[in-house]
């Protein structure tokens, strides 16, 4: 895995059917790690793998599911949330975390690198 | 100047006087407590309770730093010898003298021993203080057969704690019925069979002239019939006396049949010495139960305070009597005595009803026209003794039939008993506390909406527990009442409690979450609904939990199938059933622990935790730990954690039963078993209880003849200490009745309630828990059994099935496009081990250990 895309601005990081709906994986993008979550079916999300709370890089590993409007992953070390699409946290909005840009094509998942 | 209050006696209703007084913050008082016994003021009610587990320290009544507030001194193991009224001033059995302003007597009443002859020979007790429950338990371990002299409220509770230490009870009463103050012939009748059934042996009518030294045992009872009786120890439990010796040598006034006497504001004769609680006496009568001497502290407590004060109070409360009803409070046996039990009022009715197979007897006295409820006697079932307590104590008018509140009702409807809407908002609901419906009712609108909140909050029912169902069914009329629908939905994404969604399960044999979700729920569900689901479909079905369909469900310990650390490392948990494990087997799990660098220490639950596994080695250390024969120790999920055993009869020269077998036995039946919490068990292989299982939710603890099973005890925390739940259980007995506790507790707690508190929500208490376990009350014991059943025939170790399943295994790394490992794991030494790097350490990255990642 690891493949590259012409332009090089994605980074195809695996395939979907690696991650289990309604989990997330941790990916290595050009040295960070990102936390790449599979709601549903088929819809996608980056964000930064490290937890601003306990500096553990854990995030992929929490469980995924909604808050109202949001769609969240819980930090399970101690349990904040965090919003998939702007990396917000729910309980502590100045410990936000990073976003990547995701997206599906060729049943491939790819991460965009740039994204800063 | 400040008033200097003395108050000799510490007991439950001195106490009670000084939390009064404390709680209407009196300035001006400078107040100090002679308390002849070496502790403090405990809960003398629920003394009996101290044999089924509860230590000195729960049953204490003083809340943390009561006595450091300022102007409160207590002296502990101070006696007060002499009351010189005139200097006003009290004499300490040491010597020392405190002077006093205003002086109250609380000092209750000691039980009386009759004076035959060989009543004071070593082995002959009382059943009054802690201390008197030490020395009964000293002689109690020396001891084979015991006798209760005396067979009322007391003597009965005492006979039962004889018997539940093991020992051959008997209890001999002079009059020819038991509780002959209470209840009438055919009551105790009824009453001696039900104590008889609890393996007691009952003399009445039998007088005891002397005693002597015996043949076969330490002490032989000469009777005046002529016969006698062997015995190793003897309580008596004759009644009771009140100390009102300091009363006499002061020449405050005293009863002619004991008792310093009072008036309505509880004033001796003296205006500046009161008497309350069971040393008193009040309109000729003495009250030996707490109610009315809490009513007493109520009235000593305003009155001081007006004086202080100096406030005109035109009705300061006062001293009217008490009711006398009381309920038995004894395990397995109803029996309650309400008012006029006798019908002796003149030109009373009665209504009586008896059941000898279900051994049941209910007696009603009604007014001559039969529209008052005078009282009434329970025995075998003392569902209605609240309600028709209130009828009673409030004068409700009685239906027409009034033998209808009493009479089985034939079609199994609720019986025309009492709406608890009838009574009025003054009605005294918790006599011991003084709570009324009223106050009940504001508590409720304030939020206080489950029993343990509405106790908290008005303290009703938490001395003798008595009025805990009434002021439920209070609690639901008047959330009924004010619309309020308790809010125990489990979060957004379902508006059902656990409770409910464990039973939609079951009933609609729902598998999957996304199932339930469509039908009952709404949204992804989260971190609340989603392992909470898991837990109940693996309760339900036990499938394995990282099956496809399962394993977005599961917290990230249940994911990986270990608990995850600070760092983002886990922990790995072998099982060691019993604590049991050989020399190979530690041999192995050193050798893994040492192959992966792992960090090793024992835990509290007797078996090995080792700590800084990165996720992609989790299968690795499992693959060789499966091979030395271990399996999953469920370390990280809501389910069975240990057994924890001493070595019991085996090795131990005091054990008398194998308790390391049946730990290994136990932890081998539940291992592996979801529950809305974890699950703590412990076997002790005698009553020494080396297991600590008094501690855990479930503690066997070894008999002579069996095993007695302990429930609902809690470390951590809110440590608890377990209660009884039976005694002396042969094996088979054990595991069903454990069976039937766990699915009971599955079936009905709430999200990671522990069994502690959901044991304090259950409506009935330990009675009611009794009724379903033992009893099986709610006709369920078969089908708990059955799902039990269920649970162990499909175990199999989650790691087995994890490393052999090439999807599962698949997620166990840490990038899903690169076999590196975290970066952000790192160790470094610490007493010959390793631990996790503080950030500092980190950044500098000093000392750091190289981890190798191993692969095979
Ligand atoms: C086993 C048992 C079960 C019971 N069950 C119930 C029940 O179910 N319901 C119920 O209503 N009641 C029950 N009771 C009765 C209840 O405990 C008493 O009514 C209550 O404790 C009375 O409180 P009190 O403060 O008057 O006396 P106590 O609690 O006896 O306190 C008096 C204290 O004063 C101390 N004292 C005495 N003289 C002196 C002195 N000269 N100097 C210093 N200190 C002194 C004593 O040592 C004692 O500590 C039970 C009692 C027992 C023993
Ligand atoms: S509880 Fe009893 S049997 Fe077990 S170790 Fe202690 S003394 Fe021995």
């Amino acid at each position: 895995m690891g493949g590259h895309d012409m332009n090089s601005e994605w980074m195809a990081v695996c395939k979907l059917g690696d991650i289990v709906p309604d989990t997330g994986v941790c990916a290595l993008v050009d040295g960070e790690q990102v936390a790449v979550f599979r709601v549903g079916e088929g819809e996608l999300y980056a964000i930064a793998n490290v937890d601003p709370h306990s500096q553990a890089a854990v995030l992929s590993r929490g469980l995924v599911g909604n808050l109202g409007e949001r769609v969240v992953v819980a930090s399970p070390i101690y349990k904040q949330h965090f919003d998939l699409r702007s990396g917000e946290c729910l309980e502590s909005p100045e410990h936000a975390v990073r976003t990547w840009q995701v997206r599906l094509q060729d049943e491939h998942v790819w991460v965009r690198r740039d994204s800063r | 100047m400040a008033l200097k209050l003395v108050v000799i006696g510490n007991g439950m209703v001195g106490h009670k006087l000084l939390e009064e007084l404390a709680a209407l913050r009196l300035q001006e008082l400078e107040i100090t407590v002679l308390c002849e016994e070496s502790r403090p003021a405990y809960d003398r009610v629920h003394l009996s309770a101290f044999f089924a587990g509860k230590s000195a320290e729960e049953l204490s009544l003083v809340a943390p730093g009561f006595f450091e507030q300022p102007g409160l001194h207590l002296r502990l193991a101070t006696r007060a010898a002499r009351i010189d009224r005139a200097l006003k001033r009290v004499t300490t059995a040491d010597g020392e003298v405190i002077p006093y302003d205003k002086l109250v007597l609380a000092t209750g009443s000691k039980p009386f021993v009759p004076p035959i002859p060989g009543h004071d020979r070593p082995g002959c007790l009382v059943y009054r203080t802690l201390d008197d429950l030490g020395a009964l338990t000293q002689w109690g371990a020396r001891s084979r057969r015991g006798v209760v002299v005396g067979g009322g409220l007391l003597g009965l509770e005492c006979a039962k704690a004889l018997r539940d230490m093991g020992l051959e009870t008997h209890v001999v009463e002079f009059a020819p019925r038991l509780m002959a103050v209470q209840v009438d012939d055919i009551g105790g009748q009824m009453l001696r069979r039900a104590i008889e059934d609890l393996g007691l042996t009952v003399h009445t009518g039998k007088n005891t002239q002397a005693i002597v030294d015996g043949e076969s045992a330490r002490h032989r009872m000469a009777f005046a019939d002529g016969s006698h009786l062997e015995t190793d120890l003897i309580v008596f439990s004759a009644g009771i006396r009140p100390r009102d010796e300091l009363a006499h040598q002061s020449e405050l006034g005293v009863g002619q049949r004991g008792g310093i006497m009072v008036d309505n504001f509880c004033r001796t004769r003296d205006p500046d010495v009161y008497a309350i609680g069971e040393c008193a006496q009040w309109g000729g009568k003495i009250f030996g139960l707490v109610a009315p001497g809490y009513d007493m502290a109520r009235v000593v407590a305003n009155h001081l305070h007006a004086l202080l004060t100096r406030t005109q109070a035109p009705s300061l409360p006062e001293f009217a009597g008490a009711d006398m009803s009381t309920k038995l409070k004894l395990m397995g046996v109803d029996v309650a005595s309400i008012g006029d039990a006798h019908g002796a009022t003149p030109g009373s009715r009665s209504y009586q009803f008896s059941d000898e197979r279900r051994q049941v007897y209910k007696k009603l006295v009604v007014s001559g026209d039969g529209k008052r409820l005078l009282g009434g006697v329970l025995v075998g079932d003392a569902a209605e003794y609240g309600t028709l307590l209130q009828m009673m104590l409030n004068g409700l008018e009685l239906p027409e039939a009034p033998e209808f509140l009493i009479l089985p009702s034939s079609d199994g409807q609720a019986k025309t008993g009492l709406s608890v809407d009838a009574l009025p908002a003054s009605a005294q609901i918790c006599s011991c506390n003084n709570v009324s419906k009223g106050q009940l009712c504001e508590a409720v609108a304030a939020g206080a909406t489950s029993i343990g909140a509405l106790k908290a909050a008005t303290r009703a029912g938490t001395t003798c527990g008595g009025c805990v169902p009434l002021a439920t069914q209070i609690m639901k009329a008047e959330m009924k009442r004010q619309g309020l629908a308790v809010n125990n939905h489990l979060c957004e994404h379902f508006a059902y409690s656990r409770q409910e969604l464990y039973h939609l399960v079951r009933v609609e044999r729902v598998r999957r979450f996304d199932e339930l979700l469509q039908r009952h729920g709404n949204g992804l569900g989260c971190d609340i609904c989603k392992p909470t689901v898991a837990s109940i479909l693996a309760s339900c079905w036990n499938e394995f939990v990282l099956q496809k369909e399962h394993a977005s469900l599961q917290d990230s310990n249940d994911y990986f199938l270990a608990n995850i650390q600070k760092d983002g490392s886990y922990s790995v948990v072998p099982r060691m059933p019993g604590g049991e494990v050989t020399p190979e087997g530690l041999i192995a799990v050193g050798q893994v622990a040492k192959k992966y660098g792992l960090y090793t220490k024992i835990t509290g639950g007797q078996r090995v935790d080792m700590f800084g596994a990165r996720l992609e080695q989790l299968p690795l250390i499992w693959e060789e730990l499966i091979a030395a024969g271990f399996e999953s120790g469920h370390a990280y999920g809501k389910s069975l954690r240990t057994v924890k055993s001493c070595v019991g009869s085996t090795w131990c020269r005091y054990g008398v039963q194998d308790s390391v077998g049946t730990a290994i036995d136990l932890e081998h039946r539940y291992k592996g078993l979801r529950s809305p919490h974890k699950l703590k068990f412990a076997v002790s292989g005698c009553a020494r209880e080396c297991a600590e299982a008094q501690g855990k939710d479930v503690g066997v603890i070894a008999t002579e003849k069996g095993w007695n099973l302990y429930v609902c005890g809690n470390g951590g925390m809110k440590p608890r200490h377990a209660e009884l739940l039976a005694g002396d259980l042969d094996t088979a007995t054990l595991v069903r009745y454990i069976d039937r506790f766990l699915m009971f507790y599955i079936r009905t707690a709430d999200r990671l309630q522990r069994t502690s508190v959901w044991r304090d929500n259950l409506e009935g208490g330990m009675d009611y828990l009794r009724s379903v376990i033992i009893d099986d009350r709610l006709g369920l014991a078969a089908e708990l059994e059955a799902q039990m059943k269920r649970v162990v025939d499909t175990y199999e170790c989650e790691w087995k099935r994890a490393v052999t399943d090439p999807q599962t295994r698949r997620r166990f790394r840490h990038f899903v496009n690169s076999e590196a490992g975290d970066d952000n794991v790192v160790f470094v030494p610490e007493r010959g081990q390793v631990r996790p790097a503080t950030a500092e350490e980190k950044r500098s990255r000093h000392g750091r250990i190289p981890v190798k990642v191993l692969a095979e």
